[in-house]
């Protein structure tokens, strides 16, 4: 199918707008949130909150309401137990996310598997983006919405303890609470994100566009707008090849994501290792002219 | 609250610090006056850190009081008052994408509140600051292409920006050369005649630094000197071994106790 006949789909089914509709929202959310957790150094952190959300999703199915509340309380449940284990104990950070993610991730299989619904358990992991419902669809706009304006409000807050936490500590900035509260952001993006690309690959659409943006700018602005650009692009042409192939969401709007950081990885003008070895390559034959 | 008088801008009281059973401040009792421009000296793992932190209510010491401007540390709430220097190596991200003036300009968020962006007359200030440390040329580059003298000058400048009364070095010069350094406690020398402001400077090493400060005070867990320069130079050369010297004998001692 071409792109031409793709849009011609779109314009025709419904379905297909609310999906694209979805999944802009979560390729520019997860842009700008992973901005801020790729700069602090929390990518694994970031893959142990989406995955942390399972049970909270599971649970919220069984009593009938909304993914949110449960999702949310899972996840920043999770986010305080890591920091409880790694401050009273000599487990250290990184062991304590693989010990709680995973135990966390386990509960939430066990509880979909005793409601037997494999289906849901599927898209839920990978994503269904072709099934989004209206009420998704708003969920995910309301979200986005709140996570915009959280940025927006917060930025020079988020900013300040990213850089230099010692810095906003003596300024008398909450450092724990933005953490926590950030870690209840990505919880929130983790929500927004199960239907286009699912709880397992949530963490590529963090960390992947923000990566590629922080290889093409030296300014955390610019670097958001760009994470925002890369994910919106990720997301519709991930789409595009979902519809096409019929292939899981989740795992073509990743490898779409992929691609465009390989792209930057190797030809950013300041970073790309092109062109890095194309001038020193020049810088060697200079010298050797003198 | 205790009578302090207007003039003292950190009054520290009996203070007492330990990480488990290891003694790191015993019974600190100090006034730093306000205009001075103090260097507060001792060997490395001597408690300088530890007792700055204190002072800034980042750690709470077991014993004792601190007093900024007259308030108790953990009631006060004009930080934008104080601005602080930390040693460069244990904070801030190098390959964080930011230019030295948005760097600076962090220093303003302190007192610009929700929903407020800069406004012209904050970016005048962060271009004066800028210009104070001689940084002004080097705006907008990336703060991660710098040289280490020139980051913490920027460091500096994010401290000034909102005119503090009192601002506190963390050993500030290390990793920066010797060159280096000499201009950069001149310049510190600089800010203090111009602005009228008190000054603390953190460091390990004694030799130049007394020829740009007012006031001295050395520490080892305990505090072995405080006075004017003149005092210090005066009884420099028994003090300082004596203080060494009691360094040494620290050492031995908590050998002893293992």
């Amino acid at each position: 199918m071409s792109i031409f006949e793709f849009f011609q789909a779109l314009l025709q089914y419904e379905f297909l707008q609310k999906a694209l509709f979805t999944s802009v929202v979560v390729g520019i959310i997860c842009g700008i949130v992973g901005c801020f957790i790729i700069l602090r150094g929390m990518a694994l952190m970031g893959d142990a909150i989406s995955h942390a959300v399972l049970p909270g999703v599971a649970i919220s199915y069984m009593l009938g309401i909304n993914f949110f509340f449960g999702a949310v309380l899972t996840g920043v449940l999770t986010a305080i137990g890591i920091g409880y284990v790694s401050q009273n104990s000599r487990i250290k950070h990184d062991m304590a996310i693989g010990i709680m993610f995973t135990s966390m991730f386990a509960v939430g299989i066990v509880i979909i598997t005793m409601m037997k619904s494999s289906a849901d358990l599927y898209h839920i992991l990978f994503g269904n983006v072709l099934a989004v419902r209206m009420s998704d669809m708003w969920i995910t706009l309301g979200i986005g919405l709140l996570v915009i304006g959280l940025v927006v409000l917060f930025y020079k807050e988020l900013l300040v303890s990213t850089f230099d936490p010692t810095m906003a500590q003596s300024y008398g900035l909450p450092n724990k609470w933005i953490h926590y509260a950030l870690m209840a952001v990505l919880t929130m993006v983790t929500v927004a994100s199960l239907q286009t690309v699912g709880i397992v690959l949530v963490v590529a659409m963090l960390i992947t566009p923000a990566a590629t943006a922080y290889l093409l700018t030296n300014r955390l602005s610019v670097m958001i707008y760009l994470s925002a650009i890369i994910g919106v692009i990720s997301s519709v042409f991930g789409l595009y090849f979902s519809f096409t192939y019929n292939l899981a969401s989740g795992a073509t709007i990743v490898l779409v994501s992929a691609f465009l950081f390989a792209l930057a990885f190797f030809f950013s003008p300041s970073q790309g290792l092109v062109w890095k070895a194309h001038k020193s390559r020049k810088n060697r034959l200079e010298l050797m002219e003198k | 609250m205790e009578n302090n008088g207007n003039s003292i801008a950190i009054r520290v009281d009996d203070l007492s610090f330990h990480y488990g059973d290891k003694n790191v401040l015993q019974h600190v009792t100090m006034e730093i006056k306000k205009g001075s421009f103090l260097g507060l000296v001792g060997p490395n793992g001597s408690g300088k850190s530890t007792l700055i932190k204190c002072i800034l209510g980042l750690q709470k010491p077991q014993q004792g009081q601190v007093y900024l401007f007259g308030e108790k540390v953990n009631k006060f709430n004009d930080w934008d008052k104080i601005g602080y220097v930390s040693q460069k190596a244990n904070s801030f991200n190098t390959a964080f994408p930011a230019t030295a003036f948005e760097v600076v300009s962090m220093g303003l968020f302190g007192k610009v509140g929700l929903f407020r962006f800069l406004k012209p007359s904050d970016k005048k200030k962060v271009w004066d600051a800028l210009k104070s440390v001689n940084m002004d040329k080097s705006a907008h580059q990336n703060i991660g292409e710098l040289s280490g003298g020139q980051q913490q000058r920027i460091f500096i400048a994010r401290a000034l920006v909102s005119d503090p009364e009192l601002l506190i070095l963390d050993e500030p010069t290390v990793g920066v050369d010797t060159e280096s350094t000499e201009s950069f406690y001149k310049m510190l020398k600089d800010l203090h005649h111009d602005n009228n402001m008190t000054l603390v400077l953190v460091t390990h090493d004694v030799g130049v630094m007394t020829s740009y400060v007012t006031d001295v005070a050395c520490l080892n867990k305990q505090v072995h000197f405080h006075g004017n320069t003149k005092e210090f130079e005066e009884s420099s050369s028994d003090k300082m071994s004596a203080f060494y010297g009691h360094h040494v004998h620290v050492l031995h001692h908590d050998h002893e106790q293992k």
